[in-house]
């Protein structure tokens, strides 16, 4: 428990301390934090399904897809969600994303492992044919431009508000999402991750469970892409093609699935090497290549699993293996 | 333990954020002109991002950097052909590098997508490459710091639609890539082609990345006196080959990225006496290109694309303007002014701005012919001119008026009309 608390107390501590050093650094550089924050959002939404109930979902985009989409004809063609209203288009956000997430869920979650994949592979990429051939409502491959930021009293169009107003929505989804894994709820999801059958004898409705946590997923992916909309200033096609989803899915792997706060250091590490060392060096794509690799060849748990790799060494290396700490890795 | 957990998380955590804070903020020297550049140098644009960053590089060669007395700074930064990166480039370009311009952008979409950012940011966009329509056209008045160097889709679609016509092909067939870019190609021949009598009697549109045509050829109807195709990158490459080998003998007709130099040396010998259009071959026969494409050659090996030629002479406008100014950054207003003032003798022919920043130049109907060429001793694929359109705008002879009323060329516009 204690641990639990120290742990809790160190992403805290990140969280002032990203609040307190990104405004004071360049303007590129808080550009680029809120957008790994807005995206973050989107790669926590998957972990509760991949690290919680272990559904690996490859149409994840579809979802911030769909956010963005509604955001962006919203603010281009009936100038809807540019003032205070701008609060309505993110509960709108949150339902579409939920809504979509509901009807692909009945086709997704009778299905399980590979087959779920693929999918959620094929809905997601029914978003993105939609994207891209219905020209008179997307703009089709050109996307849309969304033309301004939100002003309610406070101006987003200052880059510096719109991080803290990012901020905010990143630290109240991370503090909902933490809340959910470890509510019953949550509990009774990675009780199906662990072994399905075992938790429907004990009389649990898995299917519904399943159900939930995809609708969960689904609404703060739409929560995820009203803030990228507005966070990237164009919605395009490319936002909802399957690489969105797999990046997404490998930001979560790579932070550690299953720790919620892994997959938003997964995003940050991602965006920080495309859109940062890429400005520096010609060869960034071999670095970000070497992080997968070596992450996947050593660190099967991810980023986040390193402190916990550190202490089952020690231990094994100072004491005899004692099989019940080890088995019981918390989460 | 609980010191050691927190010493080895906190570097975790927070070295990224603190990483970032590292780099030096440049600070802007008197006489110094900096100009970002936007091309995809990595994915499956990598290689036309190179040739765009070449040409525009090779002319800073030649003037060793040096405009009119201003120190040129060329940031080039990688867009990854996708608009999304390319916004956020374009404004670490302008707020971590101040840079006075960005140009560059390779698809539509980036155009569309970049040409905002020059609005929010007060800072001139030149799209040397990205041939959006309506970035010049419908919606130029939300960009004031948006000017084009390099052509609009359908500009040398109109005067080919004519060519198409005296050469009294009636009825044609068009294939083209299933995006905006090749419905604003494909656009502006048919309705030049049908304005002078012709039909188009089926067009049919492949997906951007088709890599099978087998669907599609046999589709092509009978009758058709000839076959346009608008193809972008590898796509180029298989619809010939594959028309070949089904046994298809119709005259082709393409748009201009269909037989670019930038895939016509990697083409067969089945392209031979396929007919394009575009404001640049690189077999043009005057002494200023012969020069450059030797130059070019010499330098990187390859034959000089419309995209390194289309970014040698944006940087060629930008020098003239800073010669005018004496070296003095004018302002964005002002430089955008300047600019759309000035007219160059380019490698590609004459080249001025009309009044909605769009150049107005020459369109040469060119045949891929087997032959050799500038002294080379091979027998290669160039695109001979056979014929040349002066000074063609995008409005081409409609007139600004009646062109502005007709909505932008899409999937339906022109309506198929002919096609049963």
């Amino acid at each position: 428990m204690k641990n639990q608390q120290i742990k809790v107390l160190l992403v805290v501590a990140a969280l002032a301390a990203i609040a307190i050093i990104v405004p004071n650094t360049n303007s590129y550089v808080i550009l680029l934090v809120t957008r790994a924050l807005a995206f973050s959002i989107l790669v926590m939404s998957l972990d509760i399904l991949l690290g919680f109930t272990g559904l690996p979902s490859l149409g994840q985009a579809a979802y911030l897809g769909v956010g963005a989409y509604m955001t962006a004809i919203l603010a281009t063609k009936y100038q809807f969600g540019l003032g205070f209203d701008f609060w309505l288009v993110v509960v709108f956000g949150i339902l579409i994303g939920a809504a979509l997430a509901a009807i692909f869920g009945l086709f997704a979650i009778r299905a399980t492992g590979v087959y779920f994949l693929m999918i959620t592979l094929a809905l997601g990429q029914c978003v993105w044919g939609l994207a891209y051939r219905w020209n008179s409502l997307t703009g089709g491959d050109n996307g849309i431009n969304l033309p301004v930021r939100p002003k309610f009293g406070i101006d987003l169009s200052q880059d510096v508000t719109f991080f803290y107003l990012v901020f905010g929505f990143f630290s109240v989804s991370l503090l909902l999402m933490y809340i959910l894994v470890r509510s019953p709820f949550g509990r009774s999801l990675v009780g199906i991750r662990e072994r399905e059958l075992r938790m429907q004898i004990l009389g649990y409705n898995t299917w519904l469970h399943k159900y939930i946590a995809f609708i969960i997923a689904g609404g703060f992916g739409g929560l995820a892409g009203v803030l990228w909309a507005h966070t990237a200033g164009i919605v395009s096609p490319e936002n909802v093609v399957l690489t969105t989803s797999v990046d997404a899915l490998l930001m979560a792997v790579l932070g550690g699935a299953g720790t919620l706060v892994g997959g938003a250091i997964g995003a940050f590490i991602v965006i920080a090497l495309r859109e940062y060392l890429s400005t520096l060096v010609p060869w960034w794509q071999y670095v970000l290549g070497g992080v997968y690799v070596l992450t996947i060849l050593y660190l099967p748990s991810g980023l986040m699993g390193i402190p916990e790799r550190i202490r089952q060494r020690r231990t094994l290396s100072s004491k005899p293996v004692d099989p019940k700490k080890l088995a019981s890795v918390p989460s | 333990m609980t010191s050691s957990l927190l010493r080895r998380l906190t570097p975790v955590l927070l070295g990224g954020c603190l990483a970032f804070g590292m780099s030096p903020n440049s600070t802007a020297a008197a006489e110094e002109l900096r100009i970002g550049f936007l091309a995809p140098t990595t994915g499956i644009f990598a290689q036309v991002g190179k040739d765009m960053v070449d040409g525009f590089q090779m002319y800073l060669d030649e003037v060793k950097n040096d405009f009119g007395g201003a120190q040129v700074k060329f940031t080039v930064e990688d867009e990854q052909g996708k608009p999304d990166t390319a916004v956020t480039k374009a404004k670490k370009l302008v707020l971590q590098d101040k840079v006075q311009m960005f140009v560059g952008g390779l698809l539509a979409s980036t155009g569309y997508a970049l040409a905002p950012v020059s609005t929010s940011e007060k800072t001139v966009y030149i799209s040397s490459i990205a041939a959006a329509d309506d970035l010049t056209q419908r919606e130029l008045s939300k960009y004031p710091y948006f000017i084009r160097t390099g052509w609009t889709s359908s500009q040398p679609s109109h005067p080919f639609g004519e060519w198409a016509c005296a050469q009294g092909y009636k009825k044609i067939v068009a294939i083209g890539a299933d995006y905006a870019f090749g419905y604003e190609v494909v656009g502006g021949f048919q309705k030049a082609f049908e304005d002078c009598g012709g039909k188009i009697i089926q067009k049919i549109w492949p997906p951007l990345g088709t890599k099978d045509f087998g669907p599609y050829i046999p589709t092509i109807k009978q009758d058709a006196d000839a076959i346009f195709s608008l193809m972008v990158g590898p796509m180029s490459l298989q619809f010939p080959k594959q028309l070949a080998s089904a046994g298809i003998k119709k005259p082709v007709l393409g748009g201009g990225t269909s037989y670019d130099e930038f895939v016509l040396p990697s083409m067969g010998d089945e392209v031979i006496g396929h007919v394009s259009a575009l404001q640049y071959s690189a077999a043009l026969d005057t002494p200023k290109n012969a020069a450059f494409v030797k130059k070019y050659r010499e330098k990187y090996g390859k034959v000089p694309s419309y995209y390194s030629e289309s970014n040698y002479t944006t940087a060629q406008m930008i020098h003239e303007v800073m010669k005018k100014t004496g070296g003095k950054w004018p302002g964005a207003e002002e430089f955008v002014k300047l600019l759309a003032s000035i007219k160059v003798d380019a490698v590609r022919g004459p080249v001025s701005l009309d009044d909605m920043r769009n150049p107005i130049q020459n369109i040469y109907i060119k045949k891929a012919e087997k032959k050799k060429m500038f002294g080379y001793d091979k027998e290669e694929l160039w695109n001979t001119v056979i014929k040349t359109y002066p000074d063609v705008g995008q409005f081409w002879k409609y007139g600004k008026e009646t062109f502005l009323k007709q909505p932008v060329y899409s999937r339906d516009f022109p309506p198929c009309s002919f096609c049963q």
